[in-house]
């Protein structure tokens, strides 16, 4: 990564309460998923990364675009970062109209095609027909919506997102999931999702940065993150990895699809995937098993080649997990410390993985 | 001088809407910023100087009139810069009373804006600097327009304040008719020469008066939410 290229988000900020020290280097394409619990700083970090909070030892740049760099006495304001930042609550101007709304940021924006700009997002997030609405008239998805758009009319060379589904219910997250997943497919524009939500994590995240107390415990691309035994990264309920596959075929009298990823192929349920469709599965570590040679006559359907890495202790004394090798990819498997001993299984043996179920996420 | 609304009358009450008139427009250009500072600063200076716009509100008519009344006089401290620059002295002038009145009514003015900036939170101004508004351009593009419950409260009360102000009003401009002889001034003139009809058309036209604003006021509350403190 050269110098002017990637996020560079290096700071501290002392609160009387609470310490955030941060020091990342981030890649500048899809989205980076900043997780931790609430407490954790990640809302701060994204509040200092947009200049609403005022860090010390700071250096902020996105590419080349210095924002704050205390070692050379330089801190941009929030209104000349070029940025975009959606609030956790739809926070709409109740004053203006809808389209007033969208058109704020467009009227102070002096980049040229602004307003073409405009017009792909309010149709990237279908909300064409809302313009003529008053904000106070709209759901809370839809004001979301609104507000994403607003954010992108300016096309800004960072999208920062504070939590914007935690405030809305089950059925609109996942109204607003598909058009967040569409801009990370459709647009070149770097993002920072703060989340405490493993669903999102799963969906969204190429980048994953995990926080705890204010301090970075560990980031990197999402897949490899999620696949560390080192320090195991339990995302919401449970640990487990992200495979990135696409779609081989179809089973369509038994409603099955089967998927392809670096290291193997698993059978998951046919939800009118299209052959060559690609798709994001996620594996937990519960939902595997280990056996020494490949069952014949068992229920579960995908069983896979894998080889031992390493073997660490759980969180339960009686539990282990098991890091596997399955081809390019990384697998986590939930496995008792008795079949650990009873199987002898150490580092570099040949195993098959049994695998009861898969999460196809999108 | 039978007729209850003599050409004396008429007078005051042009005097009295003048005043207030004025006295709003300037409250609102001097409040709204005020207002504005004490809604946002983490200043040291935020409590005396709030205790400072409050304090016309306890403080009884009559000594701040007399203070008012000797610092404008010819031998107090605003008298000698006014007179310095050639104004001459202020007490006794309309220009005086519309000083008093402004002071007296600052706390009517500072407090609905205070309360409407308090209760919109920092992150409308935050939203509009996400969206390349500056300090400048968010306030009066997003801070004043969703304080305008607020601001409304604040005109119609200085209005109506000023209007029935009356110790202030008898200490700093006397009850010189047609230059500063206002309508409660003129009430208690005729009250003191016995004329009880004309004073009871005034004082009945003030009681209307206030009603009416209060009744106002009290409807825009229930549309428009909470507008006063």
């Amino acid at each position: 990564m050269s110098p002017e290229k990637g996020l560079r988000i290096r700071f501290r900020l002392e609160r009387p309460d609470f310490a955030l020290n941060v020091d990342l280097d981030l890649p500048t394409t899809g989205i980076t998923v900043l997780y931790g619990a609430s407490g954790s700083g990640k809302t701060s970090l994204l509040r200092c990364v947009a200049g609403l909070e005022r860090p010390t030892d700071a250096l902020i740049r996105v590419g080349p675009d210095v924002w704050q760099d205390d070692a050379r006495g330089v801190c941009v304001p929030t209104w000349r970062r070029d940025l975009g930042y959606v609030f956790q609550e739809a926070s709409l101007f109740e004053h203006l109209s809808v389209q007033e709304n969208l058109g704020y940021g467009l009227k102070r924006s002096n980049k040229p095609g602004a307003a073409q700009a405009l017009l792909g997002a309010i149709e990237l997030l279908g909300i064409g027909h809302l313009t003529h609405r008053d904000p106070a008239s709209l759901s809370g998805g839809e004001r979301q919506r609104v507000a994403i758009a607003r954010a992108l009319a300016n096309q800004p060379s960072l999208l920062l997102l504070d939590e914007p589904l935690a405030s809305l219910d089950m059925a609109r997250r996942q109204e607003i999931l598909p058009w967040l997943e569409g801009m990370r497919d459709e647009l070149r524009m770097p993002m920072l999702y703060v989340t405490h939500s493993a669903d999102e994590v799963a969906r969204l995240a190429d980048q994953l940065v995990l926080l705890a107390d204010g301090h970075v415990k560990a980031h990197g691309p999402a897949q490899e993150v999620l696949a560390r035994v080192d320090s195991p990264v339990i995302v919401g309920e449970d640990a487990g990895v992200l495979l990135y596959g696409s779609v081989l075929r179809r089973d369509t009298p038994w409603h099955l699809s089967e998927v392809g990823f670096p290291g193997g192929a698993l059978w998951v349920r046919d939800t009118h995937l299209a052959v060559g469709q690609r798709v994001r599965l996620r594996v937990l570590a519960r939902d595997i098993s280990i056996t020494m040679h490949e069952m014949q006559d068992t229920s579960i359907q995908n069983h896979l080649k894998a080889r031992v890495e390493s073997i660490v202790d759980d969180v339960h004394p009686s539990q282990a997990l098991v890091r596997l090798r399955c081809g390019q990819s990384i697998l986590l498997a939930r496995v008792t410390q008795r079949a650990v001993s009873t199987l002898n299984l150490s580092a570099g043996a040949d195993v098959w993985a049994q695998i009861k179920s898969v999460a196809v996420i999108e | 001088m039978d007729f209850p609304w003599s050409h004396e009358a008429w007078d005051a009450i042009a005097l009295t809407l003048e005043l207030a008139a004025m006295t709003t427009v300037i409250l609102l250009i001097v409040a709204t910023p005020l207002a504005w500072w004490l809604s946002q600063t983490q200043s040291r200076w935020r409590a005396p100087i709030s205790a400072l716009a409050t304090l016309p509100l306890v403080l009884p008519p009559s000594v701040l009139g007399f203070y008012l009344l000797v610092a404008m006089g010819p031998q107090g401290p605003l008298g000698q810069l006014t007179q310095a620059l050639g104004w001459g002295v202020l007490s006794f002038t309309f220009t005086g009373l519309l000083i008093g009145s402004v002071i007296f009514s600052l706390p009517f003015a500072v407090q609905p804006v205070q309360h409407a900036f308090e209760s919109m939170g920092r992150r409308p101004m935050e939203v509009a600097f996400t969206l390349r508004a500056g300090p400048w351009d968010a306030f009066f593009s997003v801070a004043l327009p969703l304080a305008r419950p607020g601001l409304i409260t604040a005109a119609i009360l200085s209005f109506s304040h000023t209007v029935g102000e009356f110790g202030v009003v008898l200490m700093i401009g006397g009850n010189i008719p047609g230059k500063t002889r206002v309508v409660s001034t003129q009430i208690y003139g005729h009250v003191e020469a016995m004329e009880y009809t004309q004073a009871h058309w005034l004082a009945g036209g003030m009681l209307v008066f206030s009603f009416v604003v209060l009744l106002v006021l009290s409807m825009m509350r229930k549309r428009a939410g909470r507008v006063l403190p």
